[in-house]
């Protein structure tokens, strides 16, 4: 659905280079939620502004639908929803109007119908007739998001849909995303906020100038952390650690003591559930007192700093320097 | 035709929105046209005098005014040269809206999403050209019918009337004032895309009035005299200009420096 080829951006300001992009390489397959993570700065907005044909690559190639980025740009943009990072609406225009506006440059039959849908959809049917101007920034956000999805495009660019919002606003928001991706679109997603992410996203790609990794949220934390079982014992002593490093499959295993002796073991391993029985065994031969176990499930967040960072430890080591064990 | 019917009224729509343009599209017409009558019906009260007409004498060399009476003659030499107001009556509120067009989708981060669309830039700028200009140009009309209606009544004779419809008039308001205001328009787009300020691309797009000035000063003080052929030729030379201008404002309208250097 979505395609590119070593694509670059370059920017010339003030007789200096600038790198937005550099060789982006990557596959958005149909129907896809595809999260486009990086920091401000990274160039995740020139990426979406190539892929929707506002600015020209300056080296490789994109493909949208199957057509080429720079070949047939007006076709591109027709089947194209985008979502702008500031919503951008004719603020003394109405609700209302402001669709039609763009149904009509999108060639969209019988505006008033989808209008009306879209407008009934995201709660705005009331205040089809006030200035956009006058919503607040989560209604302008939903109208933004109107406009983008009025012609039915099967793929729709998202650029920090939620960002400025309050937490209710961005719930809406988010909650309307969710419906459109039951719907089958394939949708490029662009947000700073790592639960949106993991909650919406298919796949991510961590992308900073260059693509750093491109997966799904639990294939990047394998790869990056391994899987690992978290024992929580009553009384924690260094034999019961002795006991499971001597099990073959572990490949690791670190404690962390907790309060009134209690505390956990860390240990690294390829398959939980499988190795987990033959841990519980050992542990209880040694008389070890297991209250339970479960597997260490590190955050998005934890994934997305250790791939950008990755000499600063954030894989091995948290911010303290104690072992980061996420959300053990 | 369905994106530039597009532009042209969300164009309007916005405009009508905007108190404050309305207020300049329905004054500048009214002010410029209030100063002609006004002169008019004070002429035709005050009878003139020898040196009126020695000051007036270069201007009275112009055929159309040939074999007029004094009283004649300076109420057609003076309404005349003031009607070259109503050749900058189109230009000065298109102008203001033109220059705005661009910067001001810019600033409100309208842009964007509007070029997302398949919309092509020659679509884009002939609606917000034509959306700019039709209003001048029709209020200029207006304009100038309402003058006409009170010419018929302080005119000091149907000879004097005559001058106000004769064919220089008709070809000055219905060619070259339409011609103009788009030449007008189109600079002012052209300012507009290139500036990232509103009030710089509205105090530039200001200075296309400058050139009706010199005409204006020039027929006041009678180095330049109006007629058929004066309009006829400066309505071929701004044609031209407007298709090398309308060209160029395509050509000059960046979509990736817009979006990517204006702050």
């Amino acid at each position: 659905m979505i395609r590119t080829e070593a694509l670059g951006k370059t920017f010339h300001s003030d007789g200096k280079e600038i790198k937005a992009v550099e060789g982006l390489t990557l596959r958005v397959n149909e129907g896809e939620v595809f999260g486009f993570l990086g920091p401000n700065g990274a160039g995740k907005t020139t990426t979406i502004r190539m892929l929707t044909c506002l600015i020209a690559p300056t080296s490789g190639h994109a493909w949208v639908n199957g057509l080429e980025v720079g070949q047939a740009d007006p076709k591109i943009r027709a089947q194209l929803g985008i979502l702008t990072e500031s919503p951008g609406l004719y603020e003394r225009l109405s609700v209302q109007r402001n669709l039609e506006v763009f149904g009509r440059l999108y060639g969209v039959k019988d505006i008033k119908g989808p209008v009306e849908r879209y407008l009934r959809l995201l709660d705005l049917w009331d205040r089809r007739d006030v200035e956009a101007g006058t919503l607040s920034k989560g209604m302008k956000q939903k109208l933004a998001i109107a406009r983008a999805l009025l012609h039915e495009p099967a793929v729709v660019f998202l650029d920090e849909p939620t960002s400025a919002l309050d937490p209710e606003a961005a719930k809406t928001v988010r909650d309307f995303i969710e419906t459109l991706c039951r719907q089958g679109r394939t949708i490029f997603l662009c947000t700073h906020n790592l639960d949106e992410a993991e909650r919406l996203c298919d796949r991510i790609a961590v992308f900073r100038q260059k693509l750093i990794a491109v997966d799904t949220p639990d294939a990047l934390r394998r790869q990056l952390f391994g899987r690992q079982s978290v024992v929580h014992l009553a009384r924690l002593e260094e034999r019961f650690a002795d006991a499971v490093r001597k099990l073959s499959f572990v490949t690791g295993v670190s404690t962390l003591p907790g309060e009134g002796g209690a505390g956990k073991l860390v240990i690294n391993l390829n398959d939980p559930a499988g190795q987990n029985p033959a841990i519980v065994q050992a542990l209880a031969s040694e008389g070890a007192q297991i209250q339970f176990v479960n597997e260490l499930r590190h955050s998005l967040e934890d994934v997305y700093l250790s791939l950008l960072h990755p000499a600063g430890g954030y894989a091995k080591r948290g911010h303290n320097g104690q072992a980061n064990h996420g959300g053990v | 035709m369905d994106h530039i019917r597009t532009i042209i009224g969300k164009e309007w729509a916005d405009m009508r929105r905007n108190k404050l343009v309305l207020y300049v599209i329905l004054l500048v017409p009214l002010v410029m046209t209030a100063i002609p009558v006004a002169m008019l019906a004070v002429m035709r009260q005050i009878p003139p005098n020898q040196s009126d007409l020695q000051e007036m004498g270069p201007m009275l060399r112009n055929p159309i005014f040939a074999g007029m009476t004094p009283s004649e003659a300076l109420q057609s030499v003076m309404a005349s040269n003031l009607l070259v107001l109503f050749l900058m009556m189109p230009l000065m509120v298109p102008v203001t809206i033109a220059a705005y067009s661009i910067v001001g989708e810019k600033i409100t981060r309208s842009l964007e999403p509007l070029l997302a669309t398949p919309i092509s830039t020659t679509e884009l700028l002939l609606g917000k050209g034509i959306a700019a200009a039709l209003p001048g140009i029709i209020v200029t009309w207006l304009a100038y019918g309402v003058f006409l209606i009170f010419a018929r009544l302080f005119a000091v004779t149907d000879r004097v009337f005559s001058v106000f419809v004769d064919p220089m008039w008709l070809i000055a308001m219905f060619v070259l004032a339409p011609l103009l205001t788009i030449l007008a328009v189109n600079f002012a787009i052209i300012i507009s895309s290139r500036t990232s300020d509103p009030r710089a691309a509205e105090q530039l797009g200001a200075l296309i009035v400058l050139p009706l000035m010199i005409l204006f000063i020039g027929a006041i003080a009678g180095f330049i005299a109006l007629s058929s052929l004066t309009f006829w030729l400066t309505s071929a030379i701004v044609l031209l200009l407007n298709v090398v201008v309308a060209f160029l404002a395509v050509r000059l309208f960046q979509r990736e420096t817009i979006l990517t250097r204006w702050k």
